[in-house]
């Protein structure tokens, strides 16, 4: 009979106790799974990103960040991190607009948890805009890909003893550290001759090398993993934000639990992102 | 959550996203003048900087999971099965990185190696060999 009475109590009885006496960690069975789903991706994502600080510290040299992500789509270079932090702050009013339609639905306002949510989602396909463009530029500008990576680094200083008619001009210097992009012309790579001019080497005459194919082949598997994360995002916001609209989350008077539980994972998703920013762009 | 009004949450929501801009733009801020872009010639040491940037990111990833993923409000059980886990991961990220760091030194030695002059030992003789064995 006790039992009885708690289901009938409740509103949905499935989630009364878990059908136990109370609930395990005072949360609902749906949250705390999705806490628990987080924290298995949490391991996969890091699982990526230790790869890339493992093979980034193996390697003689690594593409200076700062070079590589330079460009944005108003001006053409030396930007550098510019076109990155706009994605960043992207995702983060995102997740902002997200916290917001959670508390709207914590005051049963319907139209409140629509118009956050309809923004959320806004955030989320500017993102994936920022991001198609930034990889595009990589592959079809620039021709990285996961199996080879021009983007290379100087292990000695030197003076190049030709231009590409673009940025680098016939006799610059540059110093040992400094990165360089091979351009690619009709199907063919041009690497640039150069004097070294320090160090054991000096004098001999060397050309540029590719750098390490490592870095676009994890480039594109850690940025294609969060932003396949973000898509997934945005199509389960646009699902939860129709049945919100048609009136799905009253009926089940929980304070729209399902726009928490998506909310938890956006927040993830925004999560993950400061570490990528961390690893690829700041470091 | 519960214990929060609607209008004190809100403030925080506010202040939290205000926060984690100032944050971020710190944090670009603070790398493109560590590595020279902004400053002519002046820069900070690689360690100094990444260590700057790895605490600043860890303070956002505390607001993203303490506020908007009101772990905060959350019961501490629930708080330790999801936080204690990801303590492995703190293992995992330096083990593996001194990994790398071993696997560069052993590149290093491998390519010293090879490049090192070969000693002479002479003709290839069976007196000079029977000399190099010995």
């Amino acid at each position: 009979m006790a039992t009885e009475t708690i289901a009938h109590n409740d509103t949905h009885s499935e989630e009364a106790g878990w059908k136990g006496a109370s609930k395990p960690f005072k949360a609902s069975y749906g949250k705390l799974m999705m806490w628990y789903f987080l924290v298995s991706d949490a391991f996969t994502f890091a699982g990526f990103l230790i790869a890339y600080g493992s093979l980034r510290f193996s390697m003689p040299s690594w593409p200076v960040p700062d070079f590589v992500f330079s460009t944005t789509p108003f001006n053409g270079h030396d930007l550098p991190l510019v076109f990155v932090t706009f994605m960043t702050f992207v995702l983060l009013a995102s997740s902002f607009t997200m916290v917001r339609a959670v508390q709207e639905g914590h005051q049963e306002n319907k139209r409140g948890v629509v118009k956050w949510m309809i923004y959320t989602i806004i955030g989320g396909l500017m993102f994936l805009g920022c991001q198609a463009w930034e990889w595009n530029k990589l592959i079809a500008g620039e021709h990285m890909t996961i199996k080879q990576n021009p983007f290379g680094t100087h292990i000695e200083a030197g003076q190049y003893l030709e231009g590409d008619g673009h940025f680098v001009n016939e006799g610059d210097t540059f110093e040992a550290g400094e990165s360089y992009l091979i351009h690619k012309h009709d199907g063919e790579w041009q690497p640039l001759k150069f004097k070294v001019t320090e160090g054991p080497d000096a004098g001999m005459v060397k050309e540029q090398v590719k750098g390490p194919k490592a870095f676009g082949a994890l480039f594109f598997f850690i940025t294609g993993f969060h932003g396949f994360h973000v898509f997934s995002g945005v199509v389960i916001m646009l699902i939860v934000t129709v049945n919100t609209a048609t009136g799905l989350y009253v009926k089940r008077k929980n304070k729209y639990e399902m726009i928490e539980k998506v909310g938890l994972y956006w927040h993830f998703v925004d999560l993950v992102w400061v570490f990528v920013f961390l690893l690829f762009y700041l470091l | 959550m519960g214990h929060l009004t609607y209008g004190e949450s809100k403030k925080i929501a506010f202040k939290t996203i205000m926060i984690l801009a100032v944050i971020t733009i710190a944090e670009v801020f603070v790398a493109l003048l560590g590595k020279g872009h902004l400053v002519e010639g002046f820069g900070i040491n690689a360690g100094v900087l990444a260590a700057l940037m790895i605490i600043m990111s860890a303070v956002k990833a505390y607001l993203i999971i303490y506020e908007f993923m009101h772990m905060k409000y959350e019961i501490p059980g629930l708080v330790k099965s999801v936080l204690l886990p990801t303590l492995l991961l703190v293992w995992g990220a330096i083990a593996f990185t001194w990994e790398g760091a071993y696997w560069h030194n052993s590149r290093k030695n491998l390519k010293e190696k090879n490049e090192a002059p070969v000693k002479d030992v002479g003709a290839f003789t069976d007196e000079n060999q029977v000399k190099n064995i010995g």
